[in-house]
């Protein structure tokens, strides 16, 4: 699972809601992957990302940084976590990572339907 | 995958039905590796995203990440889900660019609101019309399904989903019926696009919904000849020119060759590029005498 992934995960639990994002990450395993770097695509990315407790206002032209993009690229597509868990912050409930997938079926009771 | 014979979703639930030897048909049997790239070529085709962009899609139903392969290919990152992990441990095997999740979608799209571009769906739909446990609702299942794919999908995206209605032959489908008012009660808009109408073998359907205003649903694929005209149309107000019509000179995007339209496309085009290109002003693409 890459990191890019991690930051839209949310947990679906029932009656968590937005309470529900983000996920807790406790990677054991992690792997680094080479991927293509795609300025364009990074550049788009960035102002959805949730970065925890970083200045609201991002630094101006950081479409034309270009290492700054190739960082971002790095750690957001090139890191993939092999093993570990992720957890949701509201419910406690615990989702398995194998193999670089992780498990997000729900019981019956966790779910909304 | 349904044929003529007895329906896969009668015979229990994906994660049965999907085990290594259905699997392994997927990574063996170059007709059904055909048939999937070609329905998720016409799927993202119908998905109508902007040129030479690259996006974050979501795959469901994702498999062995045969139409992920897709996807990549045409330079997009994806996400995919599946409620079978023997279909995931080929698609780990096959090395999909993607990033795959264990999950079912019948329990909800695990997303935060707006983080696709658009959806895909090959062939997956379908099975949560199906009830596998005593407490599955199909109605409540796609209900949840379709509000919390629609909140994952950015304002204005797409969500294009194939798949293969249970009594399609017969004029009133309650299955697709029971799959359209579900979407709709979720808030999007849409249609169904029918590829192939007339042929038993080759018919499609395509459930294409919008997250965003009402536009036109494009139209279904035909054995006409000139396959031009069945493909996506674009609504123009102008008439163009019977003879210029003919030749072949109006593109896709609806400028013609040389026009001035075209002339500020191509340079917005090479604009993304990073190539370098002059400003346009009033002068751009203007007409010239003839000896200029």
């Amino acid at each position: 699972m890459k990191l890019l992934t991690h930051n839209f995960l949310s947990s679906h639990v029932k009656g968590v809601g937005p309470r529900g994002f983000p996920l807790r990450l406790q990677a054991s395993e992690v792997r680094i992957m080479p991927v293509e770097f795609n300025p364009d695509f990074v550049a788009r990315m960035i102002p959805k990302l949730s970065l925890g407790e970083v200045p609201t206002e991002p630094i101006q032209g950081y479409e034309q940084n270009e290492d700054f993009l190739r960082t971002m690229h790095h750690i957001l597509l090139e890191v993939e976590v092999m093993e570990g868990t992720l957890q949701c912050p509201e419910s406690g409930r615990v989702f398995p990572i194998t193999r670089g997938i992780p498990n997000m079926l729900l019981s019956d009771e966790q779910t909304e339907a | 995958m349904a044929t003529g014979g007895r329906r896969p979703e009668h015979g229990g639930p994906p994660e049965l039905f999907y085990d290594k030897t259905e699997a392994r048909k997927y990574l063996r049997n170059s007709r059904m590796i055909d048939i999937q790239t070609k329905m998720a070529e016409r799927a993202l085709e119908l998905l109508c995203l902007p040129d030479d962009k690259p996006c974050y899609l979501l795959d469901i139903g994702c498999g062995t990440g045969l139409s992920g392969d897709y996807l990549t290919d045409e330079g997009h990152f994806w996400v995919g889900i599946d409620i079978s992990p023997a279909m995931l441990d080929a698609a780990l095997d096959r090395e999909a660019q993607g990033d795959l999740l264990l999950g079912d979608m019948g329990q909800g799209i695990p997303f935060k609101p707006g983080s696709f571009d658009g959806c895909i769906s090959i062939s997956a739909v379908q099975w949560l019309c199906n009830a596998n446990k005593k407490s599955d609702i199909p109605a409540k299942r796609l209900y949840c399904f379709f509000t919390s794919l629609y909140s994952v999908l950015v304002r204005g995206a797409r969500a294009v989903l194939q798949l293969y209605p249970e009594n399609s032959e017969q004029k009133f489908s309650p299955q697709l019926e029971l799959i359209t008012t579900q979407a709709i009660k979720a808030g999007f808009t849409g249609g169904v696009v029918v590829d192939y109408p007339n042929s038993a073998k080759a018919k499609k359907f395509y459930l294409c919904l919008f997250s965003g205003p009402s536009t036109f649903l494009p139209k279904g694929l035909n054995e006409v000849k000139d396959e031009e005209v069945a493909r996506q149309s674009t609504f123009m107000n102008k008439r163009v020119p019977y003879r210029t019509a003919r030749s072949g000179v109006v593109r896709n995007s609806g400028a013609m060759r040389k026009s001035r339209e075209w002339v500020l496309e191509k340079k917005e085009r090479r604009r993304r590029q990073g190539k370098e290109v002059r400003p346009d002003t009033q002068y751009t693409g203007r007409k010239r005498k003839p000896y200029f």
